[in-house]
């Protein structure tokens, strides 16, 4: 690297203080260097310390944090022991910080232009008027189409990429030396983060340092030039990019690139232990062992409109159709706005079609009597991204179970039941006085699916069940929903904006766009020769790792 | 210089929010506001006739009794003439709809007690009423604004002092807070008078005390939200972003947590103008709240009726203008009817 050093890092650390004057240690002697133009990425699960390392190079690792270092340099100038003032002069100017979804990082009440606009006059850039000509250039910068309107709108008013842009434009109006990007496309659709992507890109190009964080090693391998891998406050591997992703060291990256669901990965297991012992006290609702024709679930021609505001109609599902065998998974891909939740909404009875209807095993369902809907209702179950919102945060774990078992069973022994539930998800007794909001996010998603399997169903529809789970978590999660469909010959109806994960979980593909479902098949069908010229463009955009390379080089070690 | 040319986005599509003409949606949600303050309205003064014609009791009867201060039978042949002027003899609709116009012209009908036009005892006594709850309320929020600023959002301790000071003025009763401010302020210390006239001197007092507790509610909403807005990532985003905590604070936060007290003022006002009775006796100040008192003890339904209906009409309008106040605050909800 012949490039002019701009930060280095020498023995960070960071402790938080805990209660009862304790402190706890968060980040523990972190070293890096960044170097002009470079791109260094801190990878890790949540809570491993990488977003509190980022933070300390800003100065806002928060209220009773304390941050030292051997060296914390930022061109020669030491960012120990500054005053608010300092710091205050630096963020912004010097180091930029892009946070997670517009949405919510930047100030919903304002225009865009407010917010970028700030960044200037803080800095005491220019006069009003040179600065609103330079609002409208920084938006330009980052590819904002019509600069003029679009920083009158407030972050709601804006799409998805246009809004992150604008976050972005507020965070390097200045021109600043490093950017910070602190998970700058998570939840976004894959589209998004291409284009995203593309804009820190050419920051780099320009010079730009970029720190990136994320959990996602596909996102970091398209942009980075070293990785680090920080797992509980330690960096446990650092290299460049090639390395780490090809030749991985230590056995957490290696779980971090395996927990990677893909196209490869499909119909092997995501994590490295073993399958749980499988309690037999299980039994499947419907006959087994027949080859069953009749499809569990069919949807014939949907068709669903809401009122949009102003009164017009808005059609968000459009003719769809599709069937699910028993045992089998069919995919739903697409991304925000392409109806795919409403379709499932419909699979669940909870919303009824326009035009169309969805049949259970034959049986009328979408337009079933109350009571017939009601016999039918504990055979389909759910679970969703936010397993919390969809509990009553004053029932423990065995409350939401009991619930659950006596909704389809109310004969049985609800208690020696709800353990034999936790033990099939891959918990145990001792969870059952637990309370969810106290429980980790993975172990939430547990207590949700043990629920969703407590009526002994065979459809589970799956409403982006994994899609805010570390990926090393999101593998424990799939891999345990593989082991009960094989047990239990459920079927899924799997709702995902993540391709890889759909690819590696689905038998068959559904791909939605505006409403329409532009293609279905089999997943390799779809995934190996799309047809449709937006299905292409989705996987087109899907940043990925060279998984077969990587898998080769894991595997011979 | 446009370093992206390459990507380009198609026009605004997510969001529920986007409309082609966001100056013709306001002024659809104005004129949608405007219509169900009238149509409130129009249940309020439907409402009060029927409760005013289907209420047991003779109204000839109780008008006789009242202006003569008596409580007997009366005679049919004393009754007519009462019910001819008054148009009590007429069918219930047709008594309506001259109600109705009567209102439309202005026309509140005549109080049984004073004889008096209802509209001309109002007038009298609605100036001081109305200065003395818009002033508490404007008050309330000159408190509550620096004090929400100074407290909130600054760790547990600080936080704890400020709702603890909140609840505990929320929760003063007001004839009690009246009387000691009267006692200190107009006794002891001889600042303001003690009979309270409706001038600048004889306001100060009473607007305090009804201010207090308001100030406390007040405070309490804007707190839990100015609380919870901290903890937002643009909050973080502004501080990265190079501005100061008490910039944040003032410029960002404070703006969304003053949404739930908006609200909170479209109540408060119509309690105030209401629940001003205390207040007034407490200072022998003369109002609405004393005369509402004393139209419902002598069974005056005109009066009644009629500052009923003035009130619910003050209450009305005042929401229509917290509305107003809303769309300025919270732009998000300028299409959103």
């Amino acid at each position: 690297m012949t490039s002019r050093k701009i930060l280095e890092v020498r023995g960070l650390n960071v402790w938080f203080a805990g209660e009862h004057g304790t402190r706890k240690q968060v980040v523990k002697d972190v070293n890096f260097e960044l170097y002009a133009g470079q791109c260094v990425a801190l990878v890790g699960e949540s809570g491993s310390g990488k977003s509190v390392t980022a933070r300390s190079l800003v100065g806002l690792t928060g209220e009773g944090s304390t941050v030292d270092a051997q060296t914390l340099e930022l061109e020669g100038q030491s960012l120990l022991g500054r005053s608010d003032a300092w710091w205050r002069s630096l963020r912004g100017s010097k180091i930029g910080f892009i946070l997670q979804d517009a949405l919510v990082s930047l100030d919903p009440l304002r225009p865009v232009g407010k917010e970028i606009g700030e960044a200037l006059s803080l800095h005491g850039w220019g006069d009003r008027a040179t600065r609103q000509q330079k609002v409208l250039d920084a938006l330009a910068d980052v590819g904002v189409p019509e600069p003029a309107l679009r920083a009158q709108q407030r972050p709601g008013e804006l799409s998805g990429g246009l809004r992150q842009r604008a976050l972005i434009a507020s965070a390097i109006a200045l021109h600043p030396d490093i950017v910070i990007a602190d998970e700058p496309t998570t939840a976004l659709d894959v589209t998004v983060q291409a284009q995203v992507l593309e804009v820190l890109r050419q920051m780099l190009r320009r010079g730009t340092s970029v720190i990136l964080i994320s959990h996602d090693l596909a996102v970091v391998a398209k942009l980075a030039d070293v990785i680090l891998v920080m797992q509980g406050g330690t960096i446990v591997e650092a290299g460049t990019s090639d390395d780490v992703l090809s030749r991985p060291k230590h056995p957490y990256t290696q779980q971090l690139i395996d927990a990677i669901p893909s196209e490869h990965t499909k119909g092997t297991r995501l994590t490295r232990s073993g399958s749980h012992a499988t309690p037999t006290l299980f039994a499947p609702s419907a006959p087994q062992g027949k080859e069953d024709t009749h499809p569990v679930l069919e949807a014939r021609h949907i068709v669903k409109s809401f009122r949009g505001p102003g009164g017009t109609r808005r059609t968000v599902v459009k003719d769809v159709s599709f069937t699910l065998k028993r045992g089998e998974t069919l995919g739903i891909v697409g991304e925000s706005g392409s109806g795919k939740s409403t379709v499932a909404r419909i699979a669940l009875s909870l919303e009824t079609p326009d035009s169309g209807d969805v049949r259970f095993r034959g049986q009328p369902w979408s337009d079933a009597t109350p009571a017939a809907k009601r016999a039918i209702r504990r055979r389909i179950s759910v679970v969703y991204q936010d397993p919390l919102s969809s509990f009553d945060p004053r029932w423990r774990v065995s409350r939401i179970l009991t619930d659950a078992i006596a909704l389809g069973d109310p004969g049985r022994d609800v208690d020696a039941r709800a353990v034999e539930l936790l033990e099939a998800v891959g918990l145990n007794a001792s969870h059952l006085h637990q309370w969810p909001l106290r429980m980790s996010g993975g172990q939430r998603q547990r207590v949700a699916i043990a629920r969703a399997i407590a009526t002994n169903p065979e459809v589970i529809v799956l409403d982006e069940a994994v899609s805010a789970l570390d990926v090393s978590i999101q593998a424990q999660i799939l891999d345990l929903l593989s082991d009960l469909q094989t047990r239990l010959g459920v079927s899924y109806l799997f709702i995902s904006h993540d391709l890889g994960v759909i690819h590696h979980m689905s038998d068959r593909v559904l791909v939605m766009q505006n409403g329409i479902a532009v293609e279905q098949g089999t997943a390799d069908e779809v995934f190996y020769n799309p047809r449709h010229s937006y299905t292409q463009e989705l996987l087109g955009s899907l940043p990925r790792l060279e998984y077969a390379r990587l898998r080769q080089a894991v595997s011979a070690e | 210089m446009s370093v992206l040319s390459t990507i380009d986005e198609p026009a605004v599509i997510t969001s529920a929010v986007s409309t082609p003409r966001p100056a013709f949606t306001l002024l659809r949600t104005i004129l949608y506001r405007f219509a169900s303050a009238l149509f409130v309205l129009w249940g309020t003064v439907t409402i009060t006739f029927l409760v005013l014609t289907t209420l047991p009791g003779d109204r000839a009867t109780i008008l006789l009794n009242i202006t003569s201060g008596q409580a007997i039978e009366r005679t049919p042949e004393e009754l007519a003439p009462i019910n001819a002027l008054y148009g009590f003899d007429r069918p219930v609709l047709e008594q309506y709809v001259h109600y109705v116009l009567g209102l439309l012209r202005g026309d509140l009908g005549l109080s049984y007690e004073l004889q008096r036009p209802v509209l001309s005892i109002i007038a009298e006594q609605i100036a001081p009423t109305f200065t003395l709850a818009v002033s508490a309320l404007v008050l309330a929020w000159a408190f509550t604004v620096p004090w929400t600023l100074l407290t909130a959002g600054r760790g547990r301790r600080i936080g704890s002092v400020g709702s603890a000071t909140e609840t505990i003025m929320a929760g003063l009763p007001q004839y009690w807070v009246g009387i000691l401010l009267l006692i200190v302020f107009a006794v002891q210390f001889r600042w303001f008078p003690v009979i309270g006239g409706t001038g600048f001197a004889g306001t100060v007092l009473p607007t305090i005390t009804l201010a207090i507790p308001l100030a406390g509610f007040l405070g309490q909403s804007i707190r839990s939200e100015f609380d919870r807005t901290m903890h937002e990532p643009f909050v973080l985003s502004a501080r990265a972003r190079g501005m100061s905590r008490a910039g944040v604070r003032a410029r960002h936060v404070l703006r969304h947590a003053l949404i739930p007290g908006i609200t909170l003022s479209g109540w408060a006002i119509g309690h105030l103008l209401s629940g001003t009775v205390l207040v007034e006796t407490v200072f022998a100040r003369p109002g609405l709240g004393s005369v509402l008192v004393n139209a419902v003890s002598n069974k005056d339904f005109a009066l009644v009726s009629g500052i009923l209906i003035l009130n619910s009409f003050l209450y009305v309008v005042i929401n229509l203008i917290v509305d107003m106040i809303y769309l300025t605050v919270d732009p998000r909800l300028r299409s959103a009817t």
